[in-house]
């Protein structure tokens, strides 16, 4: 399917309220983000850190569509996707910081944020592993008899595993209600997309599978992200078929902190380019253009994020470390069934 | 008591567990219509339908995987891989989503999950398909690891596995499956982390689990005529071990022979004798012997084969070795 | 048939020896069991015997070297016999009197040594083949036989190591117990019989919960070994009375002051266990029989002889021993089994006008009695009239973790009791 026209900024789709709710949303995202980033400048957070600069129209327009008994599952870039789930920034930054107070007990770090509350099923570290497990998420509703999906956001360098096409197959031979997003944002980790995939339009992978649904769609837009994934979801939860979207968006930060923002595989002259594009200004432009607010009004939103996200940190900063005895705790549960 | 054989003290404790538990579902290569590759399924496709005893294509990756996710959502998978060498194409979900999704969500999803099939050598089927993974898996937090080595520990085991709230490891034998044991009709369940005293002797300890408790049975029997009375601790569960079970034997014996059926280097014995030396250094009156697979991958050839394996041979002479005796 | 004479591991440390003197010449006829030569170790002189008859042909140390422990130092053989192969390889490997002991190297096969391990392999007997002497250096010693060792007394240097490479394991303790008298080498002079007793060696009592709050406490406080001290005096009276009376019936009742304490501590010790005992760590061991240390100064310091089952023995059983153990105490002939395994020690430095001190508790025993002179001293009577008496001082260092203030106390006052009433030592 082609992705779709950029619809007319004075119709934008949804009532204000929805649109400040969505801007909301991706604000939160990108000032939690530089948060994060100055947290780990100052050693507060350690190992792996991902950040979402710049992809928060995916995060926010894709969740933004779905049920809350619904399903998510990531991967380790997953800030972003936590957020727009509605974990709370203190629960996550918490976690970030390695506290007990964190959404995985300080066990898991920035890659693992899970909220079993929210039916947020993880961050995951290995490329590919966790797609044939919203597979089995998939096939446990679709066992059940409910007509909830699972919503499995991945980079777009899963496609080359194997992980990724055994998952899918299984997903359609079975079909099983199952969102896969491509969250292309075009590199992974320094090897540009088309340096590691023999295929040009992702979401064309999804042409393999018999029934599969797949669009590709702009990623820095957040409604033709939701657009897209209301498409995929009808697929999904009316029809029992699994969906494939390719979004494409674009990363203004390096891989990880210990990464170069530029450089090395990527110019300065493209990340430039792509800034043009930010998600959260396009949104903000349209919201005023469309009079749904104020620069006041986006002013006062921003003092409120930037309590958030102080409140988070000092929250995380008061919270204990794990005990000693938390070691232990965890590797095993003493139940039975 | 009835007389069964290994595979239908499998079947019996799958058919039990699903009926008991319309949580528990079947996954795997050939599971359903073909009745499982070693009919270890039989039947149950028939009995319970095809949402509960799935076949998949031959994507252990993929359908490990698929069991994990179902498992964090509230089902019961019993996921079987076809031999347990294909499941190294699956290593990943095993050992990174399985085991360690209770720890890294800090506590929040358990994965009540069973990963079995046959592991280990059966015969001439050369270097791939004929390996024991015990110390692999064992090696790894967050997993249990069983070993059943009679139809009566095999339904016992599987039985509790498929009831722990952990992803367990169910390592059966493929030369086992036709072996017949007493097997109670009734419900019971074989505790994990339980090791048994499969013969009582006190001039030596073979410890050994899985498809060498058997030889060691034999080894023991052996020995009896020539007047050497040794215990054999058939560990059963390899993670976690009955380390009190050992070190009571060994402190009895004073002797001991660590009979496994994989490779040597960081090996299910290496584990034993650790235990061994730090529990028991006052009480040992010789060095304790390891039996298992020499130091090469399994060769084809008959006679290279019988080499290459532990057997009964090098388990006598490993006894009698450490009574001093040769 | 040649028998080699090599330097033995006559003590369970034992590295090296030195050979004191030969007792028997180049030429005399020898027997096995015969001793050959005196031997000082690094605890004692001991005697080097030897295991084969014949002639001694040959010593090929002379006396006052020092060799490793396997050093080839002789040859017994017939008369006739062709021993000039044994002498050649010996002269490659063997230390001279002018040979400084650190140099001599560590048993180098000779090309004719038959005693190589690679022989075993040859017979797969599994009748108790011959081994090999254990090499030089250490005794190989499985760890269950080192521990059998220790708590049956046997002296692993006394045992030959049936296992491989001359280890000893537990067939040889078992072998060696059954041979009778603990630890002692064939030609050894056997330890008298010790006197039957009713019930267990010992008794292990395992701690309980306050036992070990009070042993890590006290420990905390003065470590390792939380001392405290009980300092008593008795009235001799009736101690000088008996002596005077004993000596009058001749010189075979003759006892000292010091006799007469040694066996009025065994007594009292059959009388509080709790003393009487061993503190290993997790559990306290109380011994059946009362093995009582004495220490002894000898020019090379202090050592501490023991008076094995010192409350089955009567006062001149007890007098003689104690003489006869100072004596090769000062001579350097105990030996290891003879000041190893005492369960209570006393020390006297009453001879040197000590009027009273502390001793140093001797690990793992749980407590000493250190013996102060014996002074004339006016004391007030019951009556309140003045008298005369001899008294002696003693003081108790007991081990905290073990006794008890009031558990060292009770000991102390029996021990008044026998002492101040020396008739009672005779029921």
């Amino acid at each position: 399917m082609a992705p779709k026209k950029r619809p007319d900024p004075r119709a934008l789709p949804g009532d204000p309220a929805l649109r400040r709710e969505l801007f909301h949303s991706m604000l939160l995202q990108r000032r939690f983000e530089e948060k994060v980033g100055e947290a780990y400048a100052l050693g507060k957070i350690g190992g792996f850190c991902h950040l979402y600069i710049g992809q928060e129209a995916v995060s926010t327009g894709v969740l933004s569509m779905l049920r809350p008994d619904d399903y998510v599952i990531t991967t380790y870039r997953d800030h972003g996707q936590a957020l727009a789930r509605g974990m709370s920034p203190r629960a996550i930054m918490a976690e970030l910081f390695g506290r007990v107070d964190g959404c995985s007990r300080g066990k898991g770090g920035s890659m693992h944020l899970f909220d079993r509350n929210l039916n947020f099923l993880g961050g995951h570290g290995i490329v590919g592993g966790h797609v044939p497990v919203a597979a089995g998420v998939g096939f446990a509703i679709k066992y059940r008899g409910g007509d909830q999906v699972i919503v499995c956001f991945m980079g777009e360098s899963v496609v080359n595993t194997g992980a990724f096409h055994e998952a899918l197959n299984m997903a359609a031979l079975w079909k099983l209600p199952c969102l896969f997003i491509i969250e292309n944002n075009k590199y992974g980790m320094g090897t540009a997309v088309e340096r590691a995939a023999a295929i040009k339009d992702l979401d064309r992978r999804a042409d393999a599978y018999a029934g599969m649904h797949g669009e590709h769609v702009d990623g820095q837009d957040v409604f033709a992200v939701r657009e897209a994934t209301g498409r995929a979801l009808e697929s999904c939860r009316k029809e029992s078929r699994p969906a494939l979207l390719e979004i494409r968006t674009y990363r203004f930060m390096g891989h990880s902190m210990s990464d170069a923002v530029s450089g090395t595989y990527r110019t300065k002259a493209e990340l430039d380019e792509q800034l043009k594009r930010d998600p959260v200004w396009m949104m903000k432009a349209r919201m005023l253009e469309a009079g749904d607010c104020t620069e006041a009004e986006v002013s006062e939103m921003e003092r409120e994020i930037k309590a958030l996200c102080q409140d988070a940190w000092d929250f995380a900063d008061a919270s204990p470390e794990p005990s000693p005895e938390a070691l232990y705790e965890d590797v095993l549960v003493d139940t039975v069934s | 008591m009835a007389i069964i054989t290994y595979r239908e003290a499998l079947n019996q404790a799958l058919r039990e567990e699903m009926s008991r538990d319309d949580r528990v579902f079947l996954m795997g290569e050939e599971v359903g219509v073909y009745n499982g590759a070693y009919k270890v399924s039989k039947g149950l496709l028939d009995e319970f339908g095809e949402m509960r005893v799935v076949d998949t294509p031959i994507t252990e990756l993929g359908f490990a995987g698929v069991g994990v996710g179902a498992a964090m959502v509230g089902l019961r998978p019993v996921i079987e891989f076809m031999t347990w060498n294909f499941a190294l194409l699956a290593i990943d979900q095993v050992v990174n989503a399985a085991a360690k999704m209770l720890y890294m969500s800090g506590g929040q999803y358990p994965m009540p999950m069973v990963f079995r099939g046959p592991n280990g050598a059966a015969l001439q089927l050369s270097a791939q398909h004929s390996q024991a993974f015990e110390s692999w898996l064992a090696h790894i937090p967050g997993l249990k690891v069983v070993t059943p080595g009679t139809p009566y520990d095999a339904k016992g085991l599987l039985k509790a596995a498929i009831r722990d709230d952990n992803p367990v490891i169910v390592l059966e034998g493929e030369m086992l499956y036709n072996t017949k044991g007493e097997v109670p009709e009734h419900d019971y369940l074989v505790p994990i982390g339980k090791a048994d005293l499969k013969r009582e002797g006190d001039h030596c300890s073979i410890i050994t689990n899985g498809k060498m408790a058997l030889m060691a049975m034999n080894a023991a029997d052996q020995l009896a005529k020539d007047g050497i009375r040794v215990d054999v601790v058939d560990l059963r569960t390899v993670r976690p071990m009955d380390v009190e079970a050992i070190v009571t034997s060994v402190k009895k014996t004073n002797r001991a022979v660590v009979l496994e059926e994989g490779w040597e280097i960081a090996g299910i014995g290496a584990q034993v004798v650790d235990y061994i030396q730090r529990e028991c250094f006052d009480h040992l009156d010789a060095p304790v012997l390891r039996v298992h697979q020499e130091d090469v991958p399994m060769p084809y050839a008959k006679g290279l084969e019988k080499l290459a394996k532990p057997d009964l041979q090098k388990t006598i002479a490993a006894v009698r070795k450490v009574m001093y005796l040769d | 048939m040649a028998t080699k004479v090599f330097m033995e591991a006559l003590s369970p440390t034992m590295e090296e020896g030195r050979l004191v003197s030969w007792l028997k010449q180049e030429g005399d006829a020898v027997k096995s069991g015969e001793v050959l030569a005196e031997v000082e170790t690094d605890k004692a002189v001991m005697e080097l015997t030897a295991r084969g008859d014949g002639v001694l042909r040959k010593q090929l140390v002379a006396a006052g070297t020092t060799a490793p422990v396997g050093t080839l130092v002789g040859i017994i053989a017939e008369v006739n016999e062709d021993i000039a192969a044994l002498l050649a390889g010996a002269a490659a490997s063997a230390p001279t009197a002018s040979a400084p002991a650190a140099s001599a190297p560590v048993a180098t096969a000779a090309p004719t040594a038959p005693a190589s391990t690679p022989a075993r392999a040859a017979a797969p007997t599994p009748a108790a083949p011959a081994a090999p002497p254990a090499p030089a250096g250490r005794a190989l010693v499985s760890p269950l036989a080192r521990r059998l060792a220790d708590e049956s007394g046997v002296s692993l240097g006394a045992v030959q190591g049936s296992g491989p490479g001359g280890r000893i394991v537990k067939r040889d303790i078992e072998e060696a117990l059954a041979r009778g008298p603990v630890g002692a080498a064939p030609a050894a002079a056997p330890r008298p019989a010790a006197p039957v007793r009713t019930g267990e060696a010992f008794e292990d009592i395992p701690l309980t919960q306050i036992r070990k709050t009070i042993a890590k406490r006290l420990s905390e406080s003065i470590g390792p070994i939380p001392t405290f001290y009980l300092t008593a005096e008795f009235d001799l009276t009736r101690v000088a009375e008996m002596r005077t009376a004993a000596l009058a019936l001749g010189d075979g009742f003759k006892v000292s002051f010091n006799d007469v304490i040694l066996k009025a501590v065994a007594t009292a010790l059959t009388q509080h266990p709790g003393v009487n005992a061993h503190w290993l760590g997790d559990r306290i061991r109380r011994f059946g029989g009362v093995h009582l240390g004495m220490a002894v100064a000898t020019d090379d310091g202090l050592i501490v002889p023991v008076i094995f089952d010192a409350d089955q023995k009567g006062l001149r059983e007890i007098s003689a021993e104690s003489k006869s153990l100072a004596k090769k105490a000062r001579e350097r002939k105990l030996k290891p089994e003879e000041f190893t395994g005492s369960s209570f020690s006393v020390s006297n430095l009453g001879m040197m006008q000590i009027d009273q001190f502390t001793a140093i508790i001797n690990p793992p025993e749980v407590g000493i009695l250190a013996i102060g002179a014996i002074e004339e001293k006016v004391v007030v009577g019951a009556d309140g009239g003045f008298s005369v008496q001899p008294r002696l001082r003693v003081t108790m260092s007991c081990d905290h973790r073990a006794v008890d203030g009031a558990v060292g106390a009770a000991f102390l006052q029996t021990l008044r009791r026998l002492i101040e009433n020396p008739l009672l030592l005779s029921f």
